[in-house]
């Protein structure tokens, strides 16, 4: 064991206990909570909680609640993040409820969904929360039994003393502990003594999800609530100009139509804040199906927009996001993308000399590739409920970064942080979408101009037609062989609309003597944001798919050509700051060898292999592709996954099947593209997304075991995916991909 | 508006909309019965689904104008306990992962394991193809639904 100051969150375990007085606390969102609880689960309710510190109570039937600080949007936090607190507190998992928390910055610490870095930023509160609370039971025991505490020992909810024979539930010592001091000092686990880490838990929402019951911020319905919906430009580059109201207005069930500033002088203040289509129309109404009908009726003309440009806070660095005047296509965008790339971009590293080892080269290839702009499409439309009176908010709903809305969702309203109240729903998807809060904040304003609460909701159309986009990507790499087949020089040029996907540091950096990384930027009024796996999501295929190419004219096994490279890094490497590890790196790549059978022959098999790093874990995949009636068909799939210690390896196992299944789909079919400013796909007649038939036929997933602390799950197996499949393509009809989606007629780009 | 006598899980629900209201928004809006998805409104992505008759429909494009006597079956009625074969397979393998989708695909697979208790990979996708998961749940779905179909319990 470990022993830890009680540093991380102190003040919020001490500020509770204090709270909590006499130590007997009702849980506060207890009763919000029980509403959905199964029959089972109401079986299993205690009479008292006592409240141990911010995530945890203890029932006195020994029933532990524990609060999943963290936005649910399918990673299966909610599940995994009380694991790891439960782990330290030796609390039998099968007496484990597990409650959605509020936002609340004084007990918890980054509530945020994003960057895949829940557990990863969670893991050390979490950690201390299960550790404080059960120290604290079995001080509480020592002191009834009379007995030390050292010698005092907990499993599965009991605390025991063997030498007396003393024994008791949590439950029993609940009241005792809530009321002591909080400890200066813990013991934490040694890794190999977890026992509910490693493990696979199923979702504790699964009964839930499977009877359908009311978990999502779209289910949201409360006595005397309205319907609101939007009415936003139909195009990128336009504006509200005026508007038909009167003839809507007196459709049945309307009640209210008028425009609205979604963010007014001084109100945006984070990345969160980024949004265009700033002053939009809404339509309030009784029930959705009539405020839809209004949508549809109502006539609004629309006008150019100027240039915009405002300013927002990017973790402590100010963004400018631009919004150039215009109606843009996509002809334009692929034809702007492609031509910058002739020109050397902006050098953001440069190693030994690349154009000097291009002339002395014995072979060089240059190859471009391209990306469309994406949607999230999130399965769940954006929506959010409001109840916005003259001193308080509530604000109910599916959003990736709480923290940061409440600011400016406060500002906005002319409300004090303490009189506006955010709670979580679980999220039907997110993938980025949900970290801009734009929704949450139109809800609040319409519920302040109605006065009622109201749930706003968009359709699939004005989901798909209102960014935040993943930008449109292009890059160019260069690469030079000597006569011994050995990469002597490396230029990636990388640009996009309006950020370029850049990662100088990484790979092949510091494996190549000469390297130079350059990028370029296009301005643009598409707006865009992250999407799952953010730049990794387009420039891993790419350069998995050149390093491919490379491979074959340098006449070497696609895996042996990348693992030298890794050696080279390992034992030899170029420049300072690269930002990865080459034995991890080499690690999955050699895993997802053995595990697929690489080096064995495969019958009618195509197959393909890529390895990336980001979010900081380490993804190596092989795809298998058979031709069925003359088309290639994604047969099978291996992962290997280096992403330090694995907390649940079931939900952990599903979300890179997820992943894949995602990364497959976008590169193969996705694609959202403009005419004169307007997004030619708005619902899934146009935008095609992976279908069943077309998800791969199996997976395998295989964990390198390790000790390290847990790191990203939630992006890091996307990005391979898309090179993997390039080049099992090409192995299947000897045909090159460089373009995405690679599925479509006509190619979107290039 | 009009007045709507409704069959829904073995009850007799009354509602008083408009005739074009879609049975989605019924169900979610009058009666509360919010386990039945709003994904697309087109029919495209099967998040909507329930039965009618025992027939997997989009239930975004039927009116309750012409649902009549016609007996729907929604998420929250597939079984009183939860307990469905394909419920109870979906939490074997633990399907889910944002879950909005999920209720749509049961209803699709329960419907499918109603009219073939044996499905083979192809029937499986053909069916299942119009049911979008978002989140990539494809593999897991297609496990459960043979879990489901070698249950024996299936009535
Ligand atoms: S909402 Fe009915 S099929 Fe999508
Ligand atoms: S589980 Fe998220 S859409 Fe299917």
């Amino acid at each position: 064991m470990t022993l830890v100051r009680t540093t991380f969150g102190r003040r919020a375990f001490i500020k509770r206990v204090g709270l909590a007085g006499g130590g007997l606390v009702i849980g506060f969102s207890w009763l919000a909570a029980c509403k959905d609880a199964t029959p089972e689960e109401v079986v299993m309710m205690p009479d008292e909680w006592f409240e141990i510190n911010g995530f945890l109570k203890i029932g006195d039937n020994g029933m532990v609640t524990i609060m999943s600080p963290n936005p649910e949007i399918g990673q299966n936090v909610k599940t995994s993040m009380p694991m790891i607190v439960a782990e330290e507190l030796d609390a039998d998992w099968e007496k484990v409820f597990v409650e959605q928390a509020p936002l609340n910055t004084d007990l918890y610490t980054r509530q945020l969904a994003g960057g895949s870095q829940s557990i990863r930023q969670g893991w050390e509160s979490l950690r201390m929360a299960g550790a404080t609370a059960k120290h604290m039971l079995k001080q509480a025991a020592a002191n009834s039994w009379q007995v030390p505490m050292a010698e005092i020992t907990t499993a599965a909810g009991v605390i025991s003393h063997e030498a007396s024979g003393n024994s008791a539930h949590y439950g029993e010592m609940a009241s005792a502990a809530a009321q002591l001091e909080v400890p200066e000092e813990v013991e934490m686990k040694e890794n190999k003594d977890f026992s509910i880490i490693g493990t696979s838990r199923k979702n504790v929402d699964g009964k839930k999800i499977v009877t359908g019951k009311p978990l999502f911020g779209l289910d949201t319905y409360r006595e005397g609530m309205l319907v609101a919906m939007l009415v936003h430009p139909p195009a990128f580059g336009m504006r509200f100009k005026s508007m038909d109201a009167a003839s809507v207005k007196s459709m049945p069930g309307i009640s209210d139509v008028f425009t609205f500033d979604t963010y007014t002088e001084g109100t945006r203040m984070s990345f969160a804040d980024i949004a265009t289509f700033n002053t939009k129309v809404a339509i309030v109404g009784e029930s959705t199906w009539q405020v839809m009908q209004a949508k549809k009726a109502l006539n609004v003309e629309w006008e150019e927009a100027p240039d915009e440009a405002y300013d927002i806070d990017l973790f402590g660095r100010i963004l400018t996001t631009e919004y150039p005047s215009g109606k843009e296509n996509s002809d334009s965008h692929s034809l702007g993308m492609a031509e910058t790339a002739t020109r050397k971009g902006n050098v953001v590293r440069k190693d030994g000399n690349v154009d000097a080892a291009f002339k002395k080269a014995a072979k060089v290839l240059e190859r471009s590739y391209s990306c469309p702009f994406l949607a999230h499409n999130t399965l769940e439309p954006m929506n959010f409920y409001a109840n916005v009176t003259e001193d308080h908010a509530e604000l109910i709903g599916p959003i990736q970064t709480p923290e940061f809305m409440e600011k400016s969702v406060a500002a906005r309203l002319g409300l004090t942080l303490e009189q506006v109240d955010i709670q979580m729903t679980r999220m039907g998807g997110g993938f980025g979408r949900r970290l801009y809060g734009h929704f949450l904040t139109e809800a609040a304003v319409i519920s302040q101009t109605v006065k009622r609460p109201v749930k706003l909701v968009y359709t699939r159309e004005d989901d798909m037609t209102f960014g935040n986009y993943r930008p449109a990507y292009y890059v160019t790499y260069k690469a030079a062989l000597d006569e011994n087949n050995e990469m002597t020089a490396f230029l990636v040029r990388a640009g996009g609309i309006p950020e370029s996907p850049l990662f100088a540091n990484r790979f092949p950096a510091g494996a190549v003597e000469n390297y130079q990384a350059e990028e370029f930027t296009i301005k643009s009024n598409v707006s865009v944001g992250a999407w799952r796996a953010p730049r990794s999501n387009f420039i891993a295929g790419a350069e998995q798919s050149f390093l491919d190419e490379l491979a074959e004219m340098a006449g070497k096994d696609p895996i042996d050509f990348r693992l030298e490279l890794f050696d080279k890094a390992i034992n030899n490497p170029v420049g300072e700051n690269n930002d990865y590890e080459a034995e991890r790196y080499a690690g999955v790549l050699k895993l997802v060898r053995e595990k697929s059978g690489w080096n064995s022959q495969q019958n009618g098999k195509h197959r393909g292999v890529a390895a990336y790093y980001c979010h900081n874990s380490y993804v190596a995949q092989v795809l298998d592709i058979a031709m069925v009636n003359g088309q290639p068909r994604v047969d099978k799939v291996y992962s290997a996954v280096d992403c330090g210690i694995v907390v649940n390896p079931d939900a952990a196992t599903n979300m890179i099947e997820g992943g894949v299944v995602d990364g497959i789909g976008h590169a193969m079919y996705s694609a959202i593209t403009f005419k004169d400013g307007a997004p030619q796909a708005s619902n899934f007649d146009k935008y095609r997304l992976i279908r069943h038939g077309e998800a791969p036929r199996g997976q395998e997933v295989h964990f390198v075991k390790n000790d390290i602390d847990p790191t990203g799950l939630g992006e890091p197996p996307l990005p391979p995916v898309m090179g993997a499949l390039a080049n099992a393509l090409y192995k299947a009809n000897g045909k090159r991909y460089y373009h995405q989606p690679f599925m479509s007629n006509k190619p979107l780009l290039g | 508006m009009a007045t709507y006598n409704l069959n829904i899980n073995g009850q007799s629900l009354s509602v008083d909309v408009d005739p074009s209201t879609p049975i989605l928004w019924v169900l979610r809006d009058h009666l509360g019965l919010v386990g039945t998805k709003f994904g697309c409104g087109i029919a495209q992505c099967g998040a909507c689904t329930i039965h009618i008759e025992g027939s997997a429909t989009r239930s975004c494009q039927i009116p309750v104008s012409s649902i009549g006597n016609n007996k729907i079956t929604t998420i929250e009625g597939l079984s009183e306990k939860g307990d469905h074969p394909v419920q109870q397979a979906w939490l074997e393998h633990d399907v889910p992962q944002c879950g909005y989708c999920q209720a749509g695909q049961i209803m699709t697979a329960a419907a499918l394991l109603n009219s073939n208790p044996s499905p083979t990979d192809e029937d499986i996708e053909a069916t299942m193809s119009g049911n979008i998961c978002r989140c990539g749940t494809y593999t897991r779905i297609k496990a459960a639904i043979k879990t489901a179909a070698n249950s024996g319990s299936l009535s």
